[in-house]
């Protein structure tokens, strides 16, 4: 068609990649042939819609989420449990039984994991019974990358490369740690800030690619999360590699990079949970208060708008990566200055994914994910407990964990399970809410 | 859904049908966009719907087309009631759309578009597209179409694909073909040639419902008018009513349709362009040597078809293209190579084409939006923060300036209606001292009220002596605001001409003659009929 | 009176020079590391078996020599890059395609010759191949099932790891591997239809939706591993010990040197996916069926008013790329290995999605880059063994690294179907 809009489109003047170019290697649906307003709004627009029902979900729809995700997890544990299964052979004869059964299990995997999170006074140990320390501990790198997606995503890129960015910046961070001797304090402040450019140069690659050629972010990031798990699998082979030890681990961090415990040594609890609120208070101040937080805005609500308006949106996109990818690099400081002391090619576990969850949960807003991320804490402290207590896969957790995400994300579901009425104020628009791949225009898987 | 022969029944004269709308009702949550509408096509009629943007005109043929379910009210196809669950019941039904923005896949052949959704097949499902070409071939010789079966269509003007929408709609044995806003696209003489075919069609019996806001092209055309404001029908009319009478039905006040302005005082010439070349990432030529100056206290209007570069030539100004050639110069100073920031800061204001996409972010506040290219000066941040307290002011005080209706400076852009938010956009550029103004399509989907206020602001940029620019497709637009008129066909300038000119001689050149040549042919013939050649 | 017939096209003044510079940087690569450092001795490839039928002699290259004849190959393709650049525009297929045979192949020899042993079996490296292809391609035929439609599918992981639990459980429990394939296709049509539901019906971004699923997969999956499959009776995890697929070799076909023991000598979920490639590429691109759903991917407005529901259309093909991938992930328990284990894809489904991505959306094309990728990751695991001059983690990152020079563009144009991803809301 002629019309104008499906000519490559000025994604802007350094980007290579327009519509159904070379680059078009995209995404989230590549420029769409032809505009079509009674049909939809164009996809810059959806990509707005989405950050906006992210964002505006309403608090209610976020708690009965947690709320239904339990309940399945809850029917998960029950069936599977041999004491349920023993009861229910008798089912019809006592099926009483059963019910007490079921309702043992659940309390006791719900009871420990709630416990194990918060504050056991059956406890053993001291780490045992105030498990809310433990919750802060495993909040901390899930604060960190948590944040790292959401500011992507609030500039609309997907960044599913915390994964990744976090063990670039471990690899950083350890080979700082180890690799220098400097005095504390200084060594400290070096790995972190290594450790942050570390992810940054690797959610900078992301950043870069798009701005310049149009490269997806989602199906980039991907691809260097793997890339990245493989670079750590060859240095701990090879240049990171502890030469006492036969398996592929670093040596240890030395006293003088890691970050100090906060409630001495009973507990695991350090320096990095505070590096981890000041980068919530910091990024909130910059998205909210800043121009360049403006910018990021505008570019990731509409960022044809924000190009016509000035802003450069390569530029932007390259700044948000880089930061994005610099807060994961904290998350992997956080990890191995805090908690693993050591550099393994575990050392991410499973942070860069639960990340996303965290950053959605947390409806992408600073402190949104701030508390997101201590609920998944939570989950990971408790669950741990639950495992040892209450013989419960911690995968379950993982089970909720989606689930809770998926409901969010979905809050019609939500509505239709509870009736609960849509809480639209505003008047309604013609078209349901549509969440969708946010998108520049000419980017498509 | 009823199976049609593949036979060359639209050739023939296919049975004629009366169609009847009564009592439609559709609602989007609280808003009703058709409010109870009663309408009848009379077989062989060509009857027009006549409305505003956003009167609900294209809601009503969605539903007609089986697109939408209406919340009430009843279809009738000779006096029987039906229900139509899609389009390919109404298609079933006899009914055939046209949309405004086409709905053909752009990666496609004709004859593949065509075939879509009746396609027939060998043994295993296995296409055969030779009947739809051979049936292409026929209707394409019948009404002098000239369409290729075999052309891909994203390679194909869009007056060509216009005729693959009727072929579809053929193909299908359609009788009563909807046409919505058809002319948008075209020039005065394509639209006379489509027109012609309009007429062809309703002799051999079928109807047609003709979508349109242009009280001329309505008056030209139509057996039958419904005027249709703010979802409910308002009352019929014969073509030979007069336009201010139809202006005032279509608004519901009356308007006064010429702009008072007083002539143009030009001083000298600030702005210039020469040789300007812009080229798409595939080589294509969008704007091809152009060359122009405008001058302080002037409009200078664009006019063209849609896709013959004015976006572009525009867009090259502000610095969005990466491949321009030539040279754009302001107050003497080069604009080729700047950043879009540094263009702006030069003293540029512009609005883009279409607001939604390029001009506003919807997800932002009013406030916001109004300073979207301004957050970086020293009034609205200290450093890099936000001066949240001045940005809110500055609100208060365009809101107040510009007459936007918003309950409140907080209120996302994107709940405002399209004539406000096109004020916000004006407001925004028109808010800082300008050397050049630039607007594209500045009332496109903007309420006539709306309208009005907008060329008035725009006039007076230019009587403070401010150079202005203003691209519109729409003649009545140009025509109106334009002391002088630049003619783009295919990138190329046709030529400037004065703004007093008439629609024939603009029509000639949006069609690709000099201006020259276009004189001559006008002065050749008296009366002027189809495409020149 | 068009605009589109008389523009001008001009491929100059917009030429990209990213291909010749992406072809000078290898090229020298080549240069340095191909001829100048080359390994002396030579390079042995063993084109047959000791069991098959006809022998065909190895093919023995001087490493060095044929080391610098490729580089020299490169750095004339590198030049005719640049040359077709400056005068047309454009590099043309010929050398693209020419280069990267030529790259590859100096790769290889470099790579063999400078291990201690200097030799590989062709046949061995394909075979071996194969048990990473062959769930590949399934994870790939569900990505272009999905998104030809238009939706994306990252959930690829997830139907894979799904199918390969459920096909070992049912297996298991039932004793009959077909009916842990049904099983297997059906949990696939399970997390398809969450896909398709919650993307579909609910609007959920799809990408939001392809991740999660992936999570809520690896959690279920798990969980009831721990609990379940580690029941024990008499000693023995009864539950995870399903019955193998036999390889059923063709006759004849299967004696063909190296192709024969790559592909004919398979088990029936080999041939399957033969047939589906074929089948699925000749449906999608010669058929009505596959018309409408190009259609519902490229412009669903324009199917919509043709009379075609495109949601109905969407939600059966993520169903059926649901069942595909499924079966594909049955492979890992009834054929590669007798067992789950918790997370066994490994990312194999996003190297799927790498595969659907680097072949450009085509059935074909995503078979032959999972073909490529599955002889690199082969080749990384011969390679571990031998002393070698790369290191086989670097050859494990070659799939990724080649998907994102493909999605920046560098290598070839890969245009996805215009509205993949991008949610149909009628009105």
């Amino acid at each position: 068609m002629t019309d104008p809009r499906t000519e490559p489109a000025p994604e802007d003047s350094l980007s290579a990649a327009p519509a159904g170019s070379p680059g078009g290697a995209d995404l989230t649906g590549a420029a769409a042939p032809m505009k079509l307003p009674r049909t939809g709004p164009g996809k810059d627009e959806r990509g707005k819609d989405l950050i906006r029902e992210i964002m505006t979900g309403s608090g209610l729809v976020s708690v009965l989420a947690v709320v239904v995700a339990l309940l399945i997890g809850a029917v998960l544990i029950a069936v599977t449990d041999a004491r349920v299964a023993a009861a229910a052979g008798y089912f019809f004869a006592q099926p009483g039984d059963t019910f007490a059964a079921m309702w043992a299990a659940v309390s006791e995997a719900y009871g420990s994991l709630f416990r194990g999170a918060t504050y056991d006074p059956t406890a053993r140990t001291w780490l045992g019974q105030l498990g809310i320390f433990e919750t802060l501990t495993f909040a901390t790198p899930l604060i960190l990358a948590g944040l790292s997606v959401t500011i992507a995503f609030r500039a609309g890129l997907f960044n599913i490369g915390a994964q990744g960015q976090i063990i670039l910046g471990a690899i950083f961070a350890g080979a700082l740690g180890f690799g220098m001797q400097l005095p504390p304090g200084i060594h400290l402040l070096v790995v972190i800030v290594g450790g942050a450019v570390g992810g940054a140069i690797w959610g900078g690659i992301a950043g870069l690619l798009k701005a310049r050629t149009g490269a997806h972010e989602v199906i980039v990031t991907i691809m260097l999360n793997y890339i990245a798990v493989n670079l750590v699998l060859y240095l701990l082979k090879n240049q990171l590699k502890d030469p006492a030890s036969s398996n592929p681990v670093s040596p240890p961090m030395p006293g003088s990079a890691v970050f100090p415990l906060l409630l001495g040594p009973n507990f695991r609890l350090n320096a990095g949970f505070i590096l981890a609120v000041l980068a919530v208070i910091a990024i909130a101040w910059l998205l909210n208060r800043s121009t360049l937080g403006f910018e990021f805005r505008a570019i990731g609500a509409n960022p044809n708008a924000a190009r016509t308006a000035g802003m450069v949106v390569s530029r932007g996109y390259i700044v948000v990566m880089l930061i994005s990818g610099g807060l994961s690099g904290l998350a992997g400081v956080s990890q191995i200055s805090g908690t693993e002391r050591s550099l393994d090619a575990d050392v991410a576990g499973n942070i860069g994914f639960d990340a996303i969850t965290v950053a959605l949960l947390g409806r992408s807003t600073p402190w949104g994910t701030f508390f997101a991320a201590l609920l998944f804490g939570a989950f990971k402290a408790g669950g741990t407990s639950m495992a040892v207590n209450a013989d419960v896969s911690i995968d379950i957790v993982l089970v909720v964990q989606s689930l809770i995400v998926l409901f969010i994300a979905a809050p019609p579901l939500i509505r239709a399970i509870f009736r609960v009425k849509s809480p639209t104020i505003n008047p309604p628009t013609i078209k349901p809410p549509t969440i969708s791949a946010q998108a520049t225009r000419g980017a498509a898987v | 859904m009823k199976s049609v022969p593949a036979s060359d029944t639209n050739l023939r004269m296919v049975a004629t049908l009366k169609l009847e709308l009564k009592g439609i009702t559709k609602s989007f949550g609280s808003l009703v966009a058709n409010d109870r509408i009663d309408l009848v096509v009379e077989p062989g009629e060509i009857h027009c719907l006549l409305g505003e943007n956003g009167a609900g005109k294209s809601t009503l043929m969605n539903v007609l087309y089986g697109l939408y379910e209406p919340t009430s009210g009843e279809i009738l196809v000779d006096g029987q009631a039906v229900k139509f669950s899609g389009p390919g019941d109404a298609m079933a039904a006899g009914i055939g759309m046209v949309h405004q923005h086409f709905m053909l896949v752009p990666v496609f052949t004709v004859a593949e578009n065509v075939a879509l959704g009746r396609e027939s097949t060998g043994l295993g499902g296995v296409l055969d597209l030779e009947q739809t070409r051979k049936k292409i071939r026929e209707i394409s010789a019948k009404f002098g179409f000239n369409v290729d079966p075999d052309a891909v269509i994203e390679e194909l003007p869009v007056g060509v694909q216009q005729r693959v929408e009727i072929i579809k709609a053929l193909v299908r044995d359609a009788r009563i073909l909807i046409l919505d806003e058809p002319t948008a696209v075209l020039t005065p003489q394509e639209t006379d040639e489509l027109m012609d075919i309009m007429r062809q069609l309703t002799a051999g019996g079928t109807s047609i419902v003709f979508i349109s806001h242009k009280l001329r092209e309505v008056k030209a055309i139509s057996d039958r008018i419904t005027v249709i404001r703010r979802g409910k029908v308002v009352g019929t009319a014969d073509p030979s009513a007069s336009t201010t009478d139809l202006a005032s039905m279509m608004v519901g006040r009356s308007v006064n349709l010429s702009l008072d302005k007083a002539p143009a005082r030009p001083g000298e010439e600030v702005f210039r362009i020469r040789n300007l070349t812009v080229m798409s990432d595939d080589g294509t030529r969008l704007v091809d040597d152009v060359s122009f100056a405008v001058a302080t206290g002037e409009i200078l209007t664009v006019a063209g078809v849609q896709g013959n570069g004015q976006t572009e030539l525009t867009e090259a100004v502000l610095g969005l293209h990466r491949h321009v050639r030539g040279s754009i110069t302001l107050d003497g100073h080069e604009l080729v190579g700047r950043s879009v920031r540094q263009v702006l800061d030069a003293g540029v204001g512009f609005v883009p084409e279409d607001r939604r996409i390029d001009g506003l972010v919807g997800a932002f506040s009013i406030a916001e939006n109004l300073v979207l290219d301004l957050y970086g000066k020293k009034e609205f941040s200290r450093g890099s923060m936000m001066n949240r307290t001045a940005i809110a002011e500055h609100a208060a005080r365009k809101i107040e300036e510009f007459d936007v209706r918003t309950p409140s400076a907080q209120a996302p852009a994107d709940k405002l209606s399209g004539g406000n938010q096109q004020k916000v956009v004006l407001a925004r550029e028109l808010s800082r001292p300008l050397k050049l103004f630039i607007a594209s399509q500045p009332t496109r989907g903007v309420d006539v009220g709306s309208i009005e206020f907008l060329h008035k602001r725009i006039v007076a940029e230019r009587d403070q002596g401010t150079p202005v620019i203003i691209v519109s497709t729409e003649l009545d637009e140009v025509l109106e605001l334009a002391d002088r008129i630049a003619v783009l066909f295919a990138g190329r300038l046709m030529g400037i001409v004065p703004g007093k000119s008439s629609r024939d001689l603009l029509g000639l050149m949006m069609a690709g003659l000099s201006a020259d040549e276009a004189r001559a042919q006008l002065s050749a013939t008296t009366t002027l009929k189809g495409e020149p050649s | 009176m068009s605009t589109a017939t008389s523009t001008v096209r001009d491929q100059l003044a917009v030429r990209s020079w990213k291909v010749p510079i992406a072809f000078g940087f290898m090229a020298a690569f080549a240069a340095v590391v191909f001829a100048v450092f080359g390994p002396d001795g030579r390079a042995t490839f063993r084109l047959s078996q000791d069991s098959d039928a006809w022998q065909l002699p190895d093919l023995v290259l001087p490493a060095k020599i044929t080391g610098i004849i490729a580089a020299l190959g490169c750095v004339v393709l590198a030049a005719m890059s640049y040359l077709q650049t400056r005068t047309v525009g454009r590099t043309s297929r010929a050398v693209t395609s020419s280069f990267t045979v030529l790259f590859v192949a100096g790769f290889l020899i470099w790579i063999i010759g400078g291990t201690k042993t200097q030799n590989i079996t062709l046949v061995g490296l394909s075979t071996g191949a194969m048990l990473i292809v062959t769930p590949l391609v399934f994870g790939s035929l569900s990505g272009v099932l999905c998104e030809r439609s238009g939706v994306v599918n990252i959930a690829i992981e997830g139907q894979l790891l799904a199918g390969a639990f459920t096909a070992a459980l049912v297996g298991s429990i039932t004793g009959n591997a077909f009916a842990g394939l049904l099983a297997a296709a059906v949990a696939g049509v399970l997390v398809g239809f969450m896909l398709a539901a919650f993307s579909i019906k609910y609007l959920v971004n799809q990408i939001i939706v392809g991740v999660v699923l992936n999570v809520l997969v690896a959690g279920l999956t798990g969980f009831l591993f721990e609990k379940i499959m580690k029941i024990k009776v008499g000693g023995a995890t009864i539950y995870n010990q399903p019955p193998h697929l036999p390889n059923l070799p063709v006759p004849l076909l299967s004696e063909i040197p190296i192709i024969g023991p790559t592909f004919f000598r398979q088990s029936i979920l080999g041939y399957l996916m033969l047939v589906l490639v074929a089948g699925i590429w000749f449906a999608l691109f010669h058929t009505r069926w596959g018309l409408r759903i190009r259609a519902v991917g490229e412009h669903p407005q324009a199917a919509d008013t043709m009379g075609i529901n495109v949601n109905r259309t969407r939600f059966l093909n993520v169903l059926a790329g649901g069942a595909v991938a499924g079966v594909g992930g049955a492979y890992f328990t009834l054929v590669a290995v007798s067992s789950f284990s918790k997370d066994m894809t490994g990312g194999l489904g996003f190297i799927a999605l790498a595969a659907l991505i680097f072949g450009r959306w085509n059935p074909i094309g995503a078979f032959l880059a999972a073909m490529l990728f599955g002889v690199a990751g082969n080749l990384k695991s011969i390679l571990q063994l031998a002393v070698t001059p790369v290191d086989g983690q670097f050859l494990a990152m070659l799939p990724y690294a080649l998907t994102i020079l493909a999605v920046a563009g560098l290598v070839g144009k890969s245009r996805a179907p215009a509205a993949s991803g991008v949610p149909y809301v009628k009105g």
